[in-house]
């Protein structure tokens, strides 16, 4: 009792002075929003016909996969006994959103991921099963299907295929990322959470966060390589970077105006919040830092002209301060959702624990995770399309 | 397959393998579903009749009251006159069927008294809270209180 009240002032109901909702659960959106937004610029490429993105295309897919893959790790740690979860799909409860979730899920797994990623690399996958060698080439064989035809007929039959798994894609993309929002925004007893525009902000900063994680990682992947980066396609990138974020940062900022200027009864508890304890990882670090400093970076590198080096300090600098920015927005919503009573009279504090099931360490391990996965998916199914990528996979 | 299909050859064995797994996950969920699921509602239909066999444990205020009268007398008028006996002195269906085979275990006053009147900032201020360390010392509660009735003091009590 003493370690849990310490951090607690004024009144709060016995249930809420512990967090039940860890830094897992922050985790949770932020992985999913990486997924949607990597898929959504994937399919700027494919159905909006971007040529320039396109070194990145594969790149983003494989990530978006990497991220889906690791996406219900921190909510199976979270509630622990990771094989009753399967029951979620074996007997749905249709009025539950989050029984809803498992489905989407699948989809966008198999449905909408897998599907694009196997006919996009068809052909590279029945090259490498005819020429890669050791247990690798069973692998690949097996992705083959028995079906070895890379006619320019069967070709051209993927090709219309992936188109039509992208068109279903990009809304399965919002969906996923959307009913994320919805999760918090349905909330109704949480002042901080309840409102319709959580799923589209949501949407939003996935979008942004996803455009961000694509740029550094292609950014990093070129300079690994030692290949030289393709500057109009970094630079369409970081514009669309730009336009993303400009809708995501209105759409914040409207919300905020709302509450401001609706300033309903939980206003004052929630402006004290955000002006104390939730002040550095909002105001400066999801305001500031995450946000205003980027766009400011973004928007420099739209109205000045800047050497190709300078650009590419200035994407990377904001690419990074982008994905702190997400993250913090995550963490506010989550954690800042859980800091104040229902009571409006009191706050608690939220104590991460370290090397425990829902402590930092499993975190940082969650967030690593995804990262060898796409190393592991890189090296199966090399992205790059500058003739480099027989001697990555040989 | 080859001959059949033509160029979409590949596209209908994924297909199939989309069909094989839709069909292993109908195939599962015949068989980890129980039975019954879903006939009364969003539960298994036999998990009621298993809740119906379980053992009562708690007998109830009423059949307490039947031979211990006196009790609810004493709680007349105290703060501790609306808590069921139960609450306190734990399932007692078992005594309440035979009290000489089963017997009913007194509570320790110090555990039991400190879950409710230990100092917690999420209780209400008017609600009794005390240390019971620095209150008493090692002294028991009800060397002191009544315990059905807690603003009566014992004789002899300081």
């Amino acid at each position: 009792m003493e370690s849990i009240l310490h951090g607690v002032e004024g009144y709060m109901y016995p249930n809420e002075m512990e967090l039940q909702w860890s830094v897992l659960i922050v985790l949770y959106p932020f992985i999913t929003g990486l997924v949607a937004g990597a898929f959504i610029l994937a399919s700027l490429e494919r159905v909006f016909r971007v040529e320039s993105v396109k070194p990145t295309y594969r790149l983003a897919l494989l990530t978006a996969l990497a991220f889906l893959l690791v996406a219900p790790l921190p909510l199976q740690l979270h509630l622990g006994h990771p094989e009753r979860s399967l029951e979620m799909y074996l007997t749905p409860h249709t009025a539950s959103a989050m029984a809803m979730f498992g489905f989407v899920y699948l989809w966008y797994l198999m449905a909408v991921l897998v599907l694009e990623i196997w006919l996009d690399y068809r052909r590279d996958i029945v090259r490498l099963a005819q020429t890669a060698t050791g247990p690798l080439r069973y692998l690949y064989r097996a992705m083959t299907l028995g079906s070895y035809d890379v006619s320019e007929e069967a070709l051209r039959v993927d090709d219309r295929a992936g188109y039509v798994i992208t068109l279903i894609g990009i809304p399965s993309a919002f969906l996923l990322h959307g009913y994320v929002g919805f999760i918090f925004g349905s909330v109704k007893a949480n002042p901080w959470w309840s409102t319709p525009l959580m799923p589209i902000v949501f949407l939003f900063s996935a979008i942004v966060s996803g455009i961000a994680t694509v740029m550094l990682l292609y950014m990093a992947a070129t300079r690994l390589r030692q290949a030289t980066i393709d500057m109009r396609c970094l630079d369409t990138i970081a514009r669309y970077l730009f336009y993303a974020f400009i809708i995501d940062f209105s759409l914040e900022m409207l919300d905020l105006v709302h509450r401001i200027y609706e300033a309903d009864e939980s206003f004052h508890t929630l402006d004290f919040m955000v002006k104390t304890r939730l002040y550095l990882p909002h105001i400066v670090v999801q305001i500031v830092l995450g946000t205003l400093v980027p766009l400011g970076l973004l928007a420099l590198t739209q109205l000045v002209n800047l050497t190709e080096r300078a650009r590419r300090g200035t994407y990377a600098l904001a690419g990074v301060l982008t994905l702190v920015g997400i993250f913090a927005m995550r963490w506010n919503v989550v954690i800042g959702g859980q800091l104040f009573s229902k009571s409006f009279l009191g706050y608690t504090t939220y104590k991460m624990a370290f090397a425990t099931r829902e402590g930092l360490l499993p975190a940082v391990l969650l967030m690593i995770l995804p990262f060898v996965i796409l190393w592991a998916l890189v090296r199966l199914l090399p992205p790059w399309t500058d003739g480099r990528e027989a001697e990555t996979a040989a | 397959m080859k001959v059949l299909f033509g160029h979409k050859d590949h596209l209908v064995r994924m297909a199939a393998l989309f069909l094989a797994g839709i069909v292993v996950f109908l195939v599962l969920k015949a068989v980890f579903v129980p039975k019954g699921f879903g006939v009364y509602g969003h539960y298994r239909a036999g998990a009621l009749e298993e809740n119906r066999a379980h053992p009562v444990a708690y007998a109830g205020r009423a059949a307490c009251v039947e031979c211990h009268s006196d009790v609810p007398e004493t709680a007349k008028g105290g703060g501790h006159a609306f808590i069921r006996c139960e609450a306190c002195h734990g399932p007692l269906a078992a005594h309440a069927g035979d009290p000489g085979e089963h017997q009913a275990v007194r509570p320790e006053s110090k555990v039991l008294c400190a879950r409710c009147h230990a100092p917690n900032v999420a209780r209400p201020a008017r609600f009794p809270q005390v240390d019971p360390a620095e209150h008493a010392g090692d002294e028991a509660c009800t060397a002191c209180h009544t315990a059905h009735n807690p603003r009566q003091q014992k004789e002899g009590a300081k």
